[in-house]
């Protein structure tokens, strides 16, 4: 089975953010960055399944030259080679455009399963996956936290609302979006980290992905959020506060 | 091409009934600020099996009109039926604008929909207002610690999704609307997964959406046989006990008493949150609730920020202090 996990890289976090001059984007000179959350459980569940079904892991990154470290720690884990879609900023909002430029880097390598994280820790649009699969042409799932090879094809668990899941089949190649906290997270070794070094990191230039279309939403200001609400706080001795808020919870709020 | 169009779904794990999701209503309490501030009529769509009596209970609302999206294969929920259904309506009836409450469901096929139609849905959207005649929709960036201006672009219909709490379903005005029924052509062979029942892990139901007190655990808790100091607490008070996502994973308590985006959405009378920092994918599963209470050793933890009242202080210290409160 030919499985592509697509991963992203966000700043780590606990990071302090600030808003840039322009208010277009957020000071990124001093963070740290990691791999998304959503996408290292999307990286597990691809190579779970080589381990069972046998067949590669591909990952496949957009993003500047930095997303090299986490690519370098993808392969570290386990996955076989790389595509690294080199772009020279944080693209700041167009999933469509992002996914039609994954879409025409993974033409060639025709992948029977597609996954990635169910959203992203930094634009958080939720939605790159599924516009990928349209954007393919592929059958989809999201917020899949199980994933087994059954004749035909594969079966997955999803969740849903209020306590409920359902099993779905889809036939291959498809695309799944990846639930965290299903699975534990693989380290990687020294030899993985060693071998990560030999591996086939292979660089694409977005303009030789030229997708042709004018963008249908954009960002025009980022900010910090206002607080919204005013909280009374007690800080002192335990039975003190304890005291204050319940006063406060029977006789001002009157919840109890 | 005008109009707004409100998509609204089912409850989940209701088929064959015709209860509205609880979100529904405030996807449509969203078109219809939409409409008001753009000057553009409001319709509603209730879409999936039985979708003709949740059109009905819509329809006694000021719309323009309800229509009944239903089709034997919409029986189950699956991307592809609703997509290609909603593509058809979008098409017949030509709103600007198609407003969804931003549902597992709709996280499903909404950007689906809105990629066919060579648009991006605006998703998880907290408030909407108008600047200069255009619309600018704020959405959370960095799990809520930095918010986003965005505008659309061209020719719609632009697609928009809500958050849960973000819009008040409890101000829409009464009227009587007509139901149109729409049957949209739909092909099996359309459908490429196929769904398979739906399922509970746990035996024993919970409804969280029910309580009227709820008091929740954090990681703030550090152990499993912790937990009883707050479940005492919740006796205390009359509530029920839940938890955030992290004491869930862990198996400490079961899925069902978990509240965020990937458990129940509550809006109690009054939440008390233990040792919960207060992620964004927490906060959006409690944040309607009436009054909401946090007990934290960190002064910083955004749960404060939503906070109406707060402890900050050793929950260790803090809980007993409050039961024994209680219980004078």
């Amino acid at each position: 089975m030919k499985i592509v996990v697509a991963i992203k890289q966000v700043p780590s976090r606990d990071s302090l953010l600030k808003v840039n001059g322009d208010g277009t984007w957020i000071e990124d000179a001093d963070l740290a960055y990691e791999i998304n959350e959503p996408d290292a459980y999307a990286l597990e569940a691809g190579l779970q399944l080589r381990e069972k079904e046998g067949g590669e892991v591909v990952v496949i990154c957009v993003g500047p030259d930095r997303a090299s470290q986490t690519i370098r720690e993808a392969l570290a884990k386990g996955a076989d080679r790389a595509i690294h879609i080199e772009t020279e900023s944080e693209s700041v909002g167009d999933p469509l455009a992002l996914s039609r430029m994954l879409a025409a880097a993974l033409a060639p390598e025709s992948p029977d399963l597609v996954l990635t994280g169910l959203q992203s820790e930094d634009l958080g649009f939720g939605q790159t996956g599924v516009i990928l699969a349209e954007v393919m042409g592929l059958p989809h799932a999201t917020i899949v936290m199980n994933i087994e090879a059954v004749e035909g094809g594969i079966r997955v668990k999803r969740e849903l609302e209020d306590g409920w899941f359902q099993n779905v089949e889809i036939p291959l190649p498809a695309l799944l979006t990846i639930q965290s906290g299903a699975t534990k997270l693989r380290y990687a070794t020294l030899m993985g980290i060693k071998r990560a070094k030999t591996k086939e990191v292979k660089q694409l230039d977005p303009s030789d992905l030229a997708t042709e279309s004018a963008a249908t939403i954009g960002v025009s200001r980022i900010y910090l959020p206002e607080k919204t609400k005013k909280s009374v706080l007690f800080d002192g001795p335990a039975r003190e506060s304890a005291a204050k808020l319940v006063e406060k919870l029977r006789f001002e709020a009157r919840v109890i | 091409m005008s109009g707004v169009l409100a998509v609204l779904e089912l409850a989940t794990g209701n088929e064959g009934g015709a209860k509205l999701h609880k979100m529904s209503l405030e996807a449509l309490a969203a078109a219809k600020q939409i409409g008001a501030a753009l000057g553009l009529p409001v319709s509603a769509a209730v879409i999936g099996k039985g979708a003709g009596e949740a059109a009905a209970s819509v329809a006694r609302y000021a719309v323009d009109r309800v229509y009944s999206v239903d089709h034997e294969l919409l029986a189950s929920y699956t991307p592809d039926g609703y997509t290609h259904a909603l593509k058809q309506l979008a098409a017949s009836a030509g709103p600007s604008y198609i407003v969804f409450p931003h549902t597992y469901q709709v996280r499903d096929f909404a950007p689906k929909l809105a990629t066919a139609l060579g648009h991006v849905l605006a998703s998880d959207v907290v408030s909407i207002r108008v600047d200069d005649g255009a619309l600018v929709l704020v959405r959370q960036l960095f799990q809520g610690k930095i918010s986003a201006d965005l505008r659309f672009h061209g020719e719609g219909p632009h697609f928009i999704s809500v958050q849960a709490g973000a819009f008040r379903a409890d101000g829409l005005e009464a009227g009587s609307a007509p139901v149109e029924a729409f049957t949209p052509e739909l092909a099996g062979s359309q459908i490429r997964t196929r769904p398979l029942e739906l399922f509970r892990e746990s035996s024993r139901a919970v409804d969280l959406t029910a309580a009227e007190i709820i008091v929740s655990v954090g990681r703030g808790i550090k152990e499993a046989e912790n937990i009883e100091i707050v479940q005492e607490l919740a006796d205390a008070l009359g509530g029920e006990l839940a938890a955030s996502r992290p004491i869930c994973d862990n198996g400490w308590l079961p899925m069902e008493r978990q509240v965020g985006s990937s458990g129940q959405t509550v809006a109690p009378k009054m939440y008390l949150a233990v040792g919960i920092s207060g992620a964004i994918q927490h906060l959006v599963g409690m944040k309607g609730s009436k009054t909401v209470v946090a007990i934290n050793k960190d002064p910083e933890a955004p749960i404060f920020e939503i906070a109406d009242y707060g402890i900050v202080g050793d929950l260790f210290e803090v809980v007993p202090a409050l039961i024994a409160e209680l219980k004078k």
